[in-house]
C-alpha cells in the first residue's frame, strides 16, 4: 500500500461487492417466483436482470423475489421499487426486456411505460 | 473480478456456532445452491459471531437482512427452496417475532440487538473476517492512513488521550496515559503488544473480536507503534483458541500481502510488523509482566512493578500492552474524533463495554453497550430475562477477580468507578447472572477453586493463603464450618490483598470478600445453623420421597446410580441417606412429583 488514494480505491471497489448487506435505500428489482411465474419463464428473467446489473456494476440495486401477485395471466411479473416507495409493475416479462429495464429504468431512471401493467392494460 | 450476488447468505462461523455445526450447515448451503443452480447468484459468506450466541447457529440473508436463528442442517433445504428460490422468508426460523409479516418488525421485540450500540464489534457478523478487502470497504486501515500521513505521533496519543479510553481488559487505566508514558521513554527499541490471553471463567469478548474483526487488532496496533515508536508488535493468544488464530495469521498474512503491515506503509517510512506468540493457557499470562515473560520463552511468571513495562518491558526494552477489545476502539476514535467518542457513555467511563452475558439468563451471548448502562437493562431487556421466571440474585462480573452485585443495586448504572464501589470490577466483562437457586458460598468458593489452581505460585501470599482460604471455605460447605472461620476468612482475604505480587493474587479475595458484605447470612447459616437455604450444597440437604405422594413406581429405584433406593409394590419406597450421592436424577425422573430437596 503506498498511498490513501490507492486504499480508497481498494475501499470503494470492496464496498460495492458488499453494499447489499448495507441498511441504505436500494432500487427493489422484485420478481414473482410463484409455480405460475415460474412456469412462464421468470427464472430466465431474473437471470438476465443479475447478469445485466453485474455488467453494468450497478451498485444501489437489490434483486429479491416475491410470491404470486394474483395476476397470473400476465406473469413474468417484475416490480421496480424506488427508495421513495414508487413502484412500477413490469408485465410478460422476457430477458431482453429485463436488459432494457436495466438500461432505461435502472441507469437512467426513465420507466419502459410500454413495458407496464398500465400500458398493457389499454392495449387490451 | 467483480461479481454481483443478488443474495448473501451470512453463516456464523464464530466458536459458538462452529461447535453447534454451522461449518456443516454453510457446507449444506453450498451444495442446495448448486442442486438448484442458484451458486452464481448467490454468496456464502462466513463471518464472525452475532452475539446471539443462545440462539445459535445463527444465518442472516440479505438484500432482506433475515435473521434464522437455531438453524439446524436439515433446515438448509429449505431456505434455499423458500427463501433464495422463491422468495419466502422461513417465519418459522427467524428471530423474534416468527408471525410478523417482514422481517424488520420480526427484530423488533428484540430488545437484544436494539438497546446495543456497537463499536468493538462494529464489523463482527457483518464482514467476512478473512477478507480483508471487506475489512477495508468499512473503512478498514483508514485511520492508519490518517495517522501516518496528518497526525504526529503527539496528536495520535492526545486524540487516545482526550476520547478517555481505559483498558477494557481488568485495571481499566487510561490508554492514552499508558501510550505517552511509552513515547517519553527513550529507547532504540520498543514494542506494541496485544493481550490476547482471555481467562476469565465465561468471558469471550477478545476471541470474538479475533474472530470476527482481526484486522481492527491489527491496524490498532499498528497505530500504536506510530504513537510510541515502535516497529514490532506481538499478539499473545491462547493456543485453545484456534479459530482466532487460524484467522488472526490469515489476516497478518494479508495485511502483508497488501503492504499494510511490514516495510515502508503508506510511503510514510514507517515500518511495522507482527508476530504471534501462542500461550497455553495459563490464567496468570494474562497479567502483564507474566505475559511478556512468556513472550521471552520463560516460565509465565509476574516481576514486581516497578519498572512498568512503558519503561522496562519486553526484553527490558519500552512496551505497551493493551488488551484485544481496548485495540478494536482505537480505529473508530480515530475516524470519529475523541469528541465523538467521549460523547458515550458516563463522565469517568467512556465509550462502550462488551460484556459476556452467562449464567441464568435467557440470551446468553455477547453484549456491547454504552458505559452507564444499567444492570436491569441488561438483564432483563437486552439478556431477555431469567428462564422459568426465577427471582434475580445476584450478577458476578470481573470473573476470579471480581465480586457480586446483588439485586438491590440492580438499578446501578454500570461503569468502571460504579462497579469498584460496589466491590466487584469491570474486569474483561465477564457477566454471570444468578438466579434463586444459587449459593453465595458455592459461588465465592468456585472462584476461589479457579485461582487456587492458577496461582503461579511465585508469592506465598497468592500460593499458600488462597490455599487456605479455599479450605475454610470447603468445609464451611461441608457442614464443618466452626465459629470463628468468617473473621478468618476475612483477616487472610486483607492480608493477601495487601501483600500478593500481582495482580491475580491481589483480586483472589475479591469474590469471598464481596460476597461476604452483601450476603454475610448465607455464610452464617452454613456455619452455625449448617443450612444452605438455596440447596446446593450438598452435605446440608437430603433428597427424601414423600410417602403420601409416592405410588410405588419403582422408577426412581431404577434410576438411581447407586442403589440407594429401595421399596416394593404398595409400600412407600425410601432413599437411604447413608449411600445417596444426592445427584438429584430420583427427583428428576420421579413422574409424581414425590422426590423432594430437604434443606
Amino acid at each position: 500500500m503506498k498511498s490513501l488514494a490507492e486504499l480508497e480505491e481498494i475501499r470503494k471497489r470492496a464496498l460495492e461487492q458488499i453494499s447489499l448487506r448495507d441498511d441504505k435505500e436500494k432500487i427493489r428489482v422484485v420478481v414473482g417466483m410463484a409455480t405460475c411465474g415460474i412456469a412462464a419463464g421468470a427464472r430466465p428473467v431474473m437471470n438476465a436482470f443479475v447478469e445485466e446489473i453485474n455488467k453494468r456494476k450497478l451498485t444501489n440495486v437489490s434483486v429479491t423475489m416475491t410470491g404470486c401477485i394474483g395476476v397470473c395471466r400476465l406473469e413474468p411479473i417484475v416490480e421496480v421499487i424506488s427508495p421513495d416507495g414508487s413502484k412500477v409493475t413490469y408485465v410478460k416479462m422476457t430477458p431482453e426486456k429485463a436488459v432494457r429495464v436495466v438500461t432505461e429504468h435502472l441507469v437512467n431512471g426513465r420507466v419502459c411505460a410500454d413495458l407496464t401493467i398500465g400500458a398493457y392494460g389499454q392495449e387490451g | 473480478m467483480m461479481q454481483f450476488y443478488r443474495a448473501h447468505v451470512l453463516v456464523c462461523g464464530g466458536t459458538g456456532c462452529t461447535s453447534s455445526d454451522s461449518p456443516k450447515i454453510s457446507a449444506e448451503f453450498e451444495a442446495q445452491l448448486k442442486n438448484y443452480k442458484l451458486d452464481n447468484e448467490v454468496k456464502i459468506v462466513k463471518t464472525g459471531c452475532f452475539g446471539l450466541c443462545a440462539e445459535g447457529p445463527i444465518v442472516v440473508v440479505y438484500p432482506e437482512g433475515a435473521m434464522y436463528t437455531m438453524v439446524r442442517v436439515e433446515d438448509v433445504k429449505e431456505i434455499v427452496e423458500e427463501h433464495l428460490l422463491k422468495g419466502r422468508i422461513v417465519k418459522r426460523l427467524l428471530a423474534g417475532n416468527k408471525e410478523a409479516d417482514d422481517v424488520n418488525k420480526s427484530l423488533e421485540n428484540v430488545g437484544f440487538f436494539k438497546k446495543q450500540f456497537r463499536i468493538a464489534l462494529r464489523n463482527c457478523g457483518r464482514i467476512n473476517p478473512e477478507n480483508i478487502e471487506e475489512y477495508i470497504a468499512y473503512d478498514g486501515y483508514k485511520a492508519l492512513g490518517k495517522v501516518l500521513t496528518e497526525m504526529t505521533p503527539e496528536e495520535v496519543i492526545e486524540t487516545i488521550k482526550k476520547s478517555g479510553l481505559r483498558g477494557r481488559g481488568g485495571g481499566g487505566f487510561p490508554t492514552g496515559l499508558k501510550w505517552e508514558f511509552a513515547a517519553k521513554s527513550q529507547n532504540d527499541q520498543k514494542y506494541v503488544c496485544c493481550n490476547a490471553d482471555e481467562g476469565d471463567p465465561g468471558a469471550f469478548m477478545d476471541r470474538s473480536i479475533l474472530e470476527g474483526d482481526p484486522h481492527s487488532v491489527l491496524e490498532a496496533m499498528a497505530i500504536a507503534g506510530y504513537a510510541i515508536g515502535a516497529n514490532q508488535g506481538f499478539i499473545y493468544v491462547r493456543a485453545e483458541y484456534p479459530i482466532a488464530v487460524k484467522r488472526l495469521q490469515i489476516a497478518i498474512q494479508q495485511a502483508k500481502e497488501y503492504g499494510l503491515l511490514g516495510k515502508d506503509i503508506f510511503g510514510t517510512g514507517f515500518d511495522f510488523d507482527i508476530e504471534l506468540r501462542l500461550g497455553a493457557g495459563a490464567f496468570v499470562c494474562g497479567e502483564e509482566t507474566a505475559l511478556m515473560t512468556s513472550i521471552e520463552g520463560h516460565r509465565g511468571e509476574p516481576r514486581p512493578r516497578p519498572p512498568f513495562p512503558a519503561v522496562k518491558g519486553l526484553w527490558q526494552k519500552p512496551t505497551i500492552l493493551n488488551n484485544v477489545e481496548t485495540y478494536a476502539n482505537i480505529p473508530v476514535i480515530i475516524l470519529k474524533g475523541p469528541e465523538w467518542f467521549s460523547s458515550i457513555g458516563t463522565e469517568r467511563s467512556k465509550g462502550t463495554k462488551v460484556f459476556a452475558i452467562g449464567g441464568k439468563i435467557n440470551n446468553t451471548g455477547l453484549v456491547e453497550i454504552p458505559m452507564g448502562t444499567t444492570l436491569r437493562e441488561v438483564i432483563y431487556d437486552i439478556g431477555g430475562g431469567i428462564p422459568n421466571n426465577k427471582a434475580f440474585k445476584a450478577a458476578q462480573t470481573g470473573g476470579p477477580s471480581g465480586g457480586c452485585i446483588p439485586a438491590s443495586h440492580i438499578d446501578t448504572p454500570i461503569d468502571y468507578d460504579s462497579l469498584i464501589e460496589l466491590g466487584s470490577m469491570m474486569g474483561s466483562g465477564g457477566l454471570i447472572v444468578m438466579d434463586e437457586d444459587t449459593c453465595m458460598v458455592d459461588i465465592a468458593k468456585f472462584f476461589l477453586e479457579f485461582t487456587v489452581d492458577e496461582s503461579c505460585g511465585k508469592c506465598p501470599p497468592c500460593r499458600i493463603g488462597t490455599k487456605r482460604m479455599l479450605e475454610i471455605l470447603n468445609r464451611i460447605t461441608e457442614g464443618k464450618g466452626e465459629e470463628g472461620d468468617i473473621e478468618k476468612l476475612e483477616t487472610l482475604a486483607k492480608n493477601i490483598k495487601a501483600s500478593a505480587l500481582c495482580g491475580l493474587g491481589q483480586t483472589a479475595p475479591n469474590p469471598v470478600l464481596s460476597t461476604l458484605r452483601y450476603f454475610r447470612d448465607e455464610y452464617e447459616a452454613h456455619v452455625r445453623e449448617k443450612k444452605c437455604k438455596a440447596g446446593v450444597c450438598k452435605s446440608m440437604m437430603q433428597y427424601v420421597i414423600n410417602a403420601a405422594l409416592c405410588k410405588s413406581c419403582g422408577i426412581c429405584a431404577r434410576n438411581c446410580p447407586v442403589g440407594a433406593i429401595t421399596g416394593e409394590k404398595k409400600v412407600p419406597y425410601e432413599i437411604n441417606q447413608e449411600k445417596c450421592i444426592k445427584c438429584g436424577v430420583c427427583m428428576e425422573k420421579c413422574p409424581f412429583k414425590a422426590i423432594f430437596k430437604n434443606i
